[in-house]
């Protein structure tokens, strides 16, 4: 008894001391500086996001969060006067390099954003759409994807009787499910959120809480949000941008009861800067 | 004061209610400080009436506990605060754990003092009490001073200060040993006085974790159950 207390309570202790520099690393920033036309938006920004971990980005409006978030699946490549300097590297390929193909990328980096985005189409052809853009014909097959995917998103259950009622049918909360399942159909490597839960009430937001939870098990969450307690309750690691430049980056416990630059401080503890 | 940056929230209203806890753990530590000087001071004088008037202050200071403590579960659950502010929060509820412990060792020495009052008195009058409670009189006015001032050295100082209050106490726990072997009728009195050095030690215990609490707060370092040198190392870093 004694023996398996002792272990329990060191299991814990690794798991709130545990260290960035442990763990294996899927997205690296070096270096990045991204301008829009004169302006510039993020400076020198250098993190590298663990894998199969959950990375929250907190900081003020216009901090460039969601500009960094948009960059891992060059989102911004469709904003006019975008200009990056740096690189950054999926399992140590350079994103921005001449030869990759970014539909591929957009494939392996699937993105969620604030509002939820179905396709005016039945909740089965949502999430089998990106499987067909891939030439997936076999209808077996598309069945059980279609089934594993919305499983994976905690909704199989409340639509497995309408699959083919339109998914512009569903609750807000049903609808955001329904996107991250579109997402995770084409099963990529990465997950991007940005304030997925925003606009949803508090029993959605616990759901999709929840949701990604289970989603850390087989890929890489990068979830932008405003409200710092989400953060604190779903995330492993926590960065805070400022000013387009990125304050701190560390375990979310540490962060949270014991942040190491007063900056940090003052933003989750809601105090002038 | 400066330390914990209070008075800059955008919320007024949550400075004002992180501000009212601090004041009013110091307000409770006031009233444990002057209990635990009167339950001396019964002891050392024989005087019944101000064991009583301790005795029933107790009261006052478990009701501090109840009402701080649901002062502190309100901001968790309306505020959910965060880094410093949580700090301070966890430190307060402990705080005054301790607070509510040292009150009922005060009200343990009045009622013992009160017993002993009834007896034959040494020829030294309790001196080696009188020593003893008002070294932990000392400790508790710092360990509040230290709470004021967010003072972690102060803070270590007290630890230090518990050691030698330890050792003080194991020179009176002899000496009443000696006594007990010598004069056997000596015995029900000695075993009085062990008990009441016993809960002026504990007292520094419980001033010792409340300097832990101080560092945590400060630092947001737990120096709980590591050694003096240990809590040097981690003020230093």
């Amino acid at each position: 008894m004694q023996t398996t207390l002792m272990q329990s309570s060191n299991t814990k202790t690794t798991e709130t001391a545990r260290k960035l520099s442990d763990e294996k690393e899927c997205l690296k920033v070096n270096n990045l500086n991204l301008h829009y036309g004169d302006k510039q938006a993020l400076f020198d920004i250098n993190l590298s996001i663990p894998e199969k971990r959950v990375s929250a980005f907190i900081g003020p409006s216009g901090c460039g969060k969601s500009t960094l978030l948009r960059c891992f699946n060059r989102m911004n490549d469709l904003v006019d006067n975008c200009h990056i300097e740096g690189t950054i590297e999926i399992n140590g390929e350079n994103i921005f390099a001449k030869g990759i193909n970014v539909a591929n990328l957009r494939q392996k980096i699937g993105m969620v954003f604030q509002k939820p985005n179905p396709f005016p189409k039945s909740v089965y052809e949502n999430v089998a759409y990106g499987l067909r853009l891939q030439g997936e014909r076999n209808r077996r097959k598309m069945d059980e994807a279609v089934e594993k995917s919305l499983k994976g998103a905690a909704l199989w259950d409340e639509v497995k009787d309408r699959l083919h009622d339109s998914a512009l049918g569903l609750s807000g909360g049903q609808q955001q499910r329904l996107v991250i399942a579109r997402a995770i159909a084409i099963e990529p490597e990465v997950l991007l959120l940005d304030e997925p839960a925003s606009a949803l009430d508090p029993i959605s937001t616990l759901k999709i809480e929840e949701l990604i939870h289970e989603l850390k098990q087989n890929y890489t969450i990068v979830i932008v949000t405003h409200n710092m307690q989400q953060a604190a309750r779903v995330s492993d690691y926590t960065a805070f941008l400022y000013m387009g430049k990125l304050i701190e980056f560390d375990n979310t416990n540490q962060i949270f009861t014991n942040p190491s630059t007063k900056q940090t401080e003052d933003y989750i503890t809601g105090r002038y800067g | 004061m400066d330390k914990t940056k209070a008075g800059q929230h955008i919320s007024h209203q949550f400075n004002i209610e992180l501000e009212e806890i601090r004041n009013r753990v110091l307000e409770m530590g006031g009233l444990v400080e002057q209990q635990i000087n009167n339950a001396i001071k019964s002891l050392v004088e024989g005087d019944i009436d101000l064991a009583n008037t301790v005795i029933q202050r107790d009261m006052k200071v478990n009701a501090a506990e109840v009402a701080i403590d649901e002062e502190c579960s309100q901001i968790l659950a309306r505020r959910q605060p965060a880094a410093s502010d949580l700090r301070l929060v966890v430190a307060v509820i402990k705080t005054i754990t301790d607070l509510e412990r040292i009150g009922d060792q005060a009200e343990r020495i009045a009622r013992m003092g009160k017993r002993l009052a009834k007896q034959e008195r040494p020829k030294n009058g309790y001196h080696e009490l009188q020593n003893l409670g008002e070294h932990v009189a000392r400790m508790m006015h710092d360990t509040l001073d230290a709470f004021a001032r967010t003072d972690t050295e102060a803070a270590l100082r007290i630890a230090k200060e518990d050691l030698a209050l330890d050792q003080e106490y194991d020179g009176i726990m002899r000496q009443s040993l000696t006594f007990m072997m010598e004069d056997p009728r000596m015995i029900t009195r000695m075993l009085d006085v062990m008990w009441i050095a016993r809960a002026i030690e504990r007292i520094g215990d419980h001033a010792k974790n409340i300097g832990e609490y101080i560092i945590y707060l400060v630092k947001g370092k737990n120096v709980r159950h590591t050694s003096l040198e240990d809590m040097e190392q981690e003020l230093q870093d």
